[in-house]
């Protein structure tokens, strides 16, 4: 029998329902990597059991009814999973066990999937290459002491390691986009209102969004469908029609406009990204994409504001760790003594490092000079998509200045590991829509990704976009499994 | 009425002292449920029964605004005469406190949901207009509990999230007793709109007072101190005299006054330091990023506009108008919503003028005797209007109506059949009364003689005689006319 955990999600789906095999071979397959993976440290619960009960309990129906039946899925410890612990990567929330189910995750069961485990993910995901986790570092399938991006690295080396047929992260900066880019597989970051944000951990709440992360532009159209739509229970979500992204999806891209900003073309960027843009640009053309120089001048200023903007709404979010509730509980002799012992030992340094940024930008006699200029800033820089969106469909930039670091190589240097969000920040700012695919190798034979941005909630183009250049890249993973 | 002067002043030891107050009233919401949750805002509940996971802050967990509170907020600011802003932002108040549950309590800042407005006082000293800087609605946090456990600190979630409109008023109070009639016709307001139940042992209606001082004549205003979670009107007004006698002294000894906030202490009668200005939280405003901008229709607020309520300014001028009764009498009756609806009740079928007497003389000193609202009084607006009836027919005197009045509070009973059983049925029979009168005047006679030498005075003997042989049914207008023919 072929290894299917090897299955796309499209495919596996199709098996099941075509009874090719069972829930419970798949479920068993993916399980079976899962617990020899312990050196690439994705896991942060494991929900084996239970799976296997759900994929046996799945296989006994009779009628496979919902667009994702009988896969498991294993999903980023940020999102709220009934009666299953919840750490958001920190010792913080170490044994907190939600009595209820955040609202996309709930969205995936409904459509006949069940979770396998949740994902080790950066410290309230905070952080580009999961090693602020409380739970340690993920490592990167494509090789030891390699990290897998973050803050959703957990997904993406569970995915790049037949460990999980398809994952959904979240991305406040790029944390979908950028592990992805760095596993050789596809992320999706929704626009912002697409999904619902209820019963997710926060972070940056003006900023984050859940999405897909899968092996093809096919899975992600699929599970983009799936947990797309409305919830009266967030306020900032938006009440728009979901199209059939899986349905709708098109490699006929003929006649498209596509943007390149010129302002993504920075100092000291390795020459293989810049050759894979132009490949990537050619890719395009050849599918009868138009191609236009765009600027998006104000470019330059999205990562300060970004390291402004998140901070000041992750300080007052993280504000309800205080040991009073849930969740960790130092002694102290007194309220304030118990908050202070609490928090420092429950966070994690990076945690810590931003709470500080934030509570001084929001400072009275701080605030204008830093926050209230960053939302300008950001004002800027959607008016700047804005413009460009008048005359082009969708813009075309790589999706990281770099590939995959060695772990530590960036410790200590906070600015450094932050510029590895260069590109794909200015897009959570603006709120749009922004997928990366994965599109070649640099000479270290580590991935790169290239990212597309879209109009608001016009995700179609892009996935459509992504699937011509899939088909064009035809990028292999090269993973060898060198872990177990 | 003979109109008053305004003569509150603190008179220190070298010159006269004008206090210069305002007030932030915290006021309660009236709606089923919380600001940003379904639970339930019922008083006197179970401690942490009626918590969600909004309100107990659980990870992911995200504020919907309750569409009512809006509503109700909006109806406030109308009744206030208020501008209403059709864009307001929730900012987040951070701060941490073991019995507010997110780390921040959601606010209204920069951008309120009401702007300014007025309020009208009745003082003696004439109407006065107290400006109404903004309104705007946040979260109550939940209860801290430090007094039932030796080692810990109890927590009580029931609060936690319940919406309340804090009032600010602008610095345009100048007396105790201006807070007095102001607070209680905010509330007659709020309760005539069915906004907020104003019942300050609930804690429904709280405030902070802003206390300064000037000496009589000086157009700067003092510096401020303010004074924390007053829950009585009581407490307002002695905190008020306390702090700014303190003040007084203070800057007649040339000694500076700290803007600082305090906290009245009702043991002692005094306030005491809290925190001074500069260790003042910074309590690091910023938009909720978890709530949209609010954003109203003007068709909206015109649709709550015309479900408006009559208010009791209106209603008053109505009393005065239609009623005829006097400013004095329309203001106590119009104090109360549930004191006017009685009132309108009671002259549906009987006399204006006589049912307003008997409201605010009779009626109030039984409420006020016995420390009874107008709901807990036993007799009903119909039985009461069928005693005025009897009155003005003349079918009972007064006096004896205030007998009726007494018998009638045991048990509601109808006046009319009081009456019946009694014999209490005015004697108005002149024939019968003629019998009485003569029979006075001949077991009298010295008594005539002297009145009719011109002791005049000697008349109302002759009246109480009659009224004491009829048992005091004797028609008082008719005897008093067949008594004076007689004595001739």
């Amino acid at each position: 029998m072929t290894d299917l955990s090897n299955s796309t999600l499209v495919d596996l789906i199709k098996g099941i329902k075509k009874k090719d095999f069972t829930s419970e071979e798949v479920t068993k397959s993916f399980i079976k990597n899962s617990e020899k993976s312990d050196k690439l440290n994705t896991y942060i619960t494991k929900c084996f059991d239970q799976a296997l009960i759900s994929a046996k309990k799945f296989d006994k129906k009779k009628d496979h009814k919902g667009l994702l039946s009988g896969v498991p899925i294993a999903v980023k410890d940020l999102f709220c999973t009934k009666d299953v612990k919840t750490t958001a990567g920190s010792k913080i929330l170490n044994n907190f066990v939600p009595t209820y189910e955040s609202t996309v995750t709930k969205k995936l069961w409904s459509e006949g999937a069940f979770l396998l485990g949740k994902l080790n993910c950066d410290e309230f995901a905070m952080g580009s290459s999961n090693e602020t986790s409380f739970f340690g570092n993920v490592t990167n399938p494509f090789g030891d002491k390699l990290v897998p991006g973050g803050s959703s690295g957990g997904s993406a080396s569970a995915l790049a390691a037949n460990l999980t047929p398809a994952t959904i992260g979240t991305d406040t900066g790029g944390s979908i986009r950028q592990p992805a880019s760095f596993t050789g597989t596809v992320g999706l970051k929704p626009t912002y209102g697409r999904c619902s944000r209820w019963g997710i951990v926060a972070f940056a709440s003006s900023l984050d969004q859940a999405g897909p992360m899968t092996k093809t532009v096919e899975d992600c159209a699929l599970l983009l469908q799936c947990i797309s739509g409305y919830d009266p229970n967030d306020s900032t979500s938006i009440d728009i029609k979901v199209d059939n992204f899986s349905s709708d999806l098109t490699e006929k891209v003929k006649g498209l406009t596509i943007g390149i900003p010129k302002e993504y073309r920075i100092e000291n960027m390795p020459v293989e990204i810049d050759e894979l843009w132009k490949k990537g640009i050619n890719f395009l053309k050849d599918a009868g994409v138009i191609i236009k120089d765009i600027s998006l001048p104000h470019t330059m200023y999205a990562l300060p504001a970004y390291y402004i903007v998140a901070p000041a709404e992750a300080s007052s979010n993280l504000a309800r760790y205080d040991g009073v509730k849930y969740g960790h509980r130092s002694k102290g002799k007194n309220l304030i003594e118990m908050y202070e012992n609490t928090r420092s030992e429950g966070f994690g340094d990076e945690v810590k490092r931003r709470i500080l940024i934030g509570t001084y930008v929001l400072s009275s006699g701080y605030y204008e000079a830093y926050y209230l200029k960053a939302q300008k800033v950001r004002q800027l820089i959607k008016q700047d998509f804005d413009n460009s969106f008048k005359s082009v469909d969708a813009i075309l930039t790589p999706s990281t200045p770099s590939s995959s670091f060695k772990m530590g190589e960036k410790e200590g240097d906070p600015v450094s590991m932050y510029l590895n969000d260069i590109f794909t920040v200015p897009v959570n700012l603006a709120g749009l829509p922004a997928i990366s695919v994965p599109s070649g190798y640099d000479k270290k034979k580590l991935p790169l990704g290239l990212q597309l941005i879209g109009k608001p909630f016009d995700e179609q183009t892009i996935l459509n976009l992504s699937l011509a250049l899939q088909k064009r890249i035809n990028f292999k993973r090269n993973v060898k499994i060198w872990w177990k | 009425m003979p109109e008053k002067i305004f003569d509150y002043f603190i008179k220190g030891e070298k010159s006269k002292w004008e206090v210069v107050i305002g007030l932030e009233v915290h006021a309660q919401v009236l709606s089923k449920s919380k600001l940003f949750s379904s639970s339930s805002t019922k008083f006197g509940a179970e401690p942490n029964t009626q918590v969600s996971l909004v309100d107990s802050a659980f990870p992911g967990m995200l504020p919907v605004i309750n569409q009512f509170c809006i509503e109700q907020s909006v109806k406030t600011g109308l009744g206030l005469k208020a501008k209403i802003n059709l864009y307001s932002v929730f900012d987040r108040k951070n701060y941490f406190y073991a019995d507010l549950p997110q780390g921040y309590q959601i606010s209204q800042y920069k951008y309120p949901i009401v702007g300014e407005g007025e309020v009208t006082l009745d003082m003696p000293y004439g109407t006065k207009k107290i400006g109404i800087e903004r309104l705007h609605l946040e979260q109550d946090a939940g209860k801290s509990i430090h007094d039932l456990d030796p080692e810990n600190s109890l927590i009580d979630l029931n609060r936690s999230g319940v919406a309340l409109m804090e009032i600010v008023s602008k610095p345009d109070l100048r007396s105790p007793n201006e807070v007095n009639v102001y607070v209680k016709k905010l509330r007659s307001i709020m309760r005539y709109l069915g906004t907020c139940d104003g019942n300050m042992q609930e804690g429904s209606l709280r405030a902070d007072v802003n206390v300064s001082v000037r000496k009589v004549g000086e157009k700067q205003f003092g510096t401020r101190c303010e004074i924390k979670n007053l829950n009585s009107i009581k407490f307002m007004q002695m905190a008020i005299e306390h702090e700014a006698k303190r003040q007084v002294e203070l800057l007649e000894n040339n000694k500076r006054i700290d803007q600082e906030t305090r906290l009245f202490d009702a043991n002692n009668n005094t306030t005491r330091s809290m925190r001074s200005k500069e260790d003042a939280h910074d309590y690091r405003y910023f938009p909720d990023p978890d709530l949209l901008p609010l954003r109203l229709e003007q068709s909206l607020i015109d649709k709550l506009k015309k479900q408006l309520p009559e208010l009791p300014d209106e209603k008053k001028e109505r009393f005065i108008k239609e009623h005829n009764l006097s400013a004095y009498e329309a203001n106590i009756l119009v104090s109360e919503k549930e004191i006017s609806d009685y009132y309108e009740e009671v002259v549906k079928k009987s006399d204006k003028k006589l049912a307003s007497n008997w409201l605010t003389g009779d009626l109030f000193a039984v409420l006020n005797k016995n420390n009874l609202s107008i709901s807990q009084f036993p007799i009903s607006a119909n039985n009461l209007s069928l005693l005025i009836n009897m009155i003005s027919s003349g079918k009972i005197s007064g006096r004896i109506a205030k007998e009726v009045f007494e018998l009638m509070q045991k048990k509601n009973e109808n006046p009319e059949k009081i009456v019946e059983t009694k014999g209490l049925l005015q004697q108005s029979d002149p024939k019968e009364l003629e019998k009485i009168i003569i029979n006075v005047i001949s077991n009298n006679k010295d008594k005539v003689e002297q009145y009719k030498s011109g002791k005049e005075k000697l008349f109302s003997f002759f009246v109480g005689q009659v009224m004491k042989l009829s048992g005091g049914k004797a028609n008082p207008q008719l005897v008093n006319k067949i008594l004076k023919n007689k004595l001739k």
